[in-house]
């Protein structure tokens, strides 16, 4: 028996080394020259799409010596938690999810490219014709809770001098909201496109509230981590180069920009009328120059503590958080708010920056 | 000595019983404490003081913003859909199964339908059954009712073919009408059945409560575990987790007890 057991331990010996060499080997970070990347569907990050299937990111991965894997994943949270767990180097985010999943997990992320903001592309809708804002009082709205749909909610609310205590919040998942929203329990919706346009497409219907009432809230952003961009700074410039050249393509109005933006319509699951729609709600930085102006606004440090404030007093900022400036986030000009010994999140503008000047 | 021969003695069984979830704790452990140093505000693998304090915080703190305690709250919600959906789905498998199990006539419809609706996947067809039964407390039900009665049916409808013709014949010498058959021969061989038959679709019929908390909802225990995926609160998903395996451990041996204790006789009851 003795005998059985200790090779029982030494065979429990190596299950542990091994889980062990497995589970610390995520950690290494330093020099590399590959890199993986995800991505999620939304019509403000198709061109990630574009750009990692007509090797237009392999062409700047080559230019600076190094791979760049860009996979698409299914989930948009699970995408998120991925990367904060450290299988992927970047990842397409908002800025609310940036702040409330990497960030305050510890992970010093970098938002590279801050590539468009939503303008119409999240909104509140109320069944029933002539609604206000005001009508939500009492109500059950359907949302995915915490999202950047539950901020866009409480934004709405302050308008109307209403909060969320005066109605109730049914969480509700972003895949099942359509079918909700055709049964009679469900009166109220936030949600984003392309869920949006159908609901909003339905007869006798309102929307009584929409993103593009507080521009450049709810932002789409290529977050990549510090520590291995500062390490790799060839990681930035490949994505942001090819990133960049991607939207130029879209914006050229020739024969090769409606090929591309076919192809990014078929990859979303829609035709070009439909994904024209789509992206006619999101403002996408046509260049860098727009891109850059923005990250540098004051506007941008302003919209952040709004953004905190919700996810503090949501308790997304983590249980440690004493108030809304637990995470601290810098941005351009040394501009920083929160906590300066506690910086994880980072808007650099000097990637883009590089790509206005044509240095990339 | 053949390895099948061999048994362990009472205090190597205790050993190996230990064995694999000592491992498992200690493989976490470690891999958390890996983690943890390289950066403390990691979430992926909560060390066991930050899970000690989350259950603090949900289970012993008042909520801020409802005043009520989550975890009971979500727990009571949850049991409520659970039991329920367990209670609606045994009386009607037990119905479907005599019926379609001892009447020919049900039989025939039924017994090809149940076979062919318990193939269904409940969660593909959810656009459906939202339409039908709406958004509220009846839809969760529903959807448990309507993933697990099918398959106790069919394992009822089994059991009830397995009672000897023999019993079912002499039964009808002695005057019995076919009422008094099911309620007097049939239904106290197969209320045991019943129970283990629960038992098995425990699993399930979690699952189906978890998976329908989380596509709309404001409360339970798959809810709770959905929205603080959102920001990956592992430290709450985790005792969470924990929590339900003991809840539906405490579940499958209320079942065993309950069946050992109202039908001692049944043999089965030892499995």
């Amino acid at each position: 028996m003795k005998k059985s057991y200790t090779k029982k331990s030494r065979l429990a010996g190596l299950l542990t080394a091994g889980l062990l060499a497995v589970l610390s080997l995520s950690a290494n970070a330093a020099a590399k020259t590959d890199f993986n990347v995800c991505w999620t569907i939304y019509a403000g990050w198709m061109p990630w799409e574009y750009a990692g299937t007509q090797g237009i990111v392999d062409k700047w991965a080559r230019k600076y010596g190094i791979h760049i894997k860009v996979t698409q994943l299914n989930d948009y949270v699970e995408s998120i938690n991925q990367y904060t767990a450290g299988q992927f180097d970047g990842c397409t985010m908002t800025n609310m999810d940036a702040l409330t999943i990497p960030a305050a997990g510890g992970v010093d992320s970098t938002a590279l490219v801050v590539s468009d903001f939503s303008n119409g592309n999240d909104g509140i809708v109320i069944k029933g014709e002539g609604k206000k804002v005001a009508d939500l009082k009492g109500m059950n709205v359907n949302l995915v809770e915490l999202s950047v749909s539950h901020y866009l909610l409480a934004r709405a609310l302050d308008t109307a001098d209403l909060t969320e205590k005066d109605l109730k919040v049914v969480n509700t998942s972003d895949a099942d909201i359509s079918a909700a929203f055709n049964t009679d329990d469900v009166k109220a919706v936030t949600t984003w496109n392309p869920m949006l346009s159908d609901i909003k497409a339905k007869p006798g219907v309102t929307e009584v509230f929409d993103s593009s009432k507080i521009p450049g809230e709810i932002m789409d952003m290529m977050v990549v981590n510090t520590q291995t961009l500062k390490d790799n700074p060839a990681l930035g410039k490949a994505l942001t180069g090819a990133w960049f050249e991607v939207v130029a393509l879209m914006n050229a109005k020739s024969a090769a920009s409606t090929a591309a933006l076919e192809h990014m319509a078929k990859a979303s699951g829609t035709d070009l009328a439909g994904f024209q729609s789509q992206l006619d709600t999101t403002r996408l930085f046509a260049t860098p120059k727009e891109a850059l102006a923005f990250v540098d606004s004051a506007q941008l440090p302003a919209t952040m503590r709004k953004v905190a404030e919700f996810s503090f007093e949501h308790g997304l900022l983590g249980e440690g958080a004493k108030d809304s400036s637990a995470v601290g986030i810098s941005f351009a000009n040394g501009v920083t708010s929160g906590d300066k010994a506690n910086l994880k999140l980072r808007f650099d503008p000097s990637y883009v920056q590089m790509a206005a000047e044509g240095k990339l | 000595m053949r390895l099948i021969n061999r048994r362990p003695d009472r205090a190597s069984r205790l050993i190996l019983v230990i064995l694999p979830f000592a491992l498992l704790l200690f493989a976490y452990f470690m891999g958390s404490a890996t983690r943890l140093t390289e950066n403390p505000n990691d979430k992926l693998l909560p060390s066991a003081v930050q899970m000690t304090d989350a259950v603090k915080r949900m289970a012993f703190t008042e909520d801020k913003r409802t005043g009520g305690y989550v975890l009971w709250q979500d727990t009571a919600s949850s049991l409520q859909r659970l039991a329920i959906g367990l209670g609606i789905s045994a009386l009607l498998g037990l119905c479907l199964g005599i019926a379609s199990g001892i009447l020919p006539l049900f039989g025939a419809p039924l017994s090809p339908l149940l076979t062919m609706l318990s193939m269904v996947p409940p969660l593909a067809i959810l656009p459906i059954l939202f339409i039908v039964f709406g958004l509220g407390e009846l839809s969760k039900v529903m959807l448990i009712v309507i993933g697990i009665t099918p398959i106790l049916a069919r394992d009822l409808e089994q059991r009830a073919r397995e009672i000897p013709v023999e019993l079912l014949i002499k039964a009808q010498t002695l005057g019995a009408s076919t009422w008094t058959l099911i309620l007097r021969v049939i239904l106290p061989q197969l209320l045991p059945r019943l129970l283990i038959a629960l038992r098995l679709v425990l699993g399930s019929a979690w699952l189906f409560l978890i998976a329908a908390e989380a596509i709309a909802s404001t409360d339970g225990l798959g809810y709770r575990i959905f929205l603080v995926r959102r920001y990956l609160a592992m430290d709450v998903i985790l005792p969470y987790v924990v929590w339900i395996t003991l809840l539906a451990w405490l579940m499958d041996w209320g079942l065993k007890a309950l069946t050992r204790k109202a039908f001692p006789w049944y043999e089965g009851a030892k499995a």
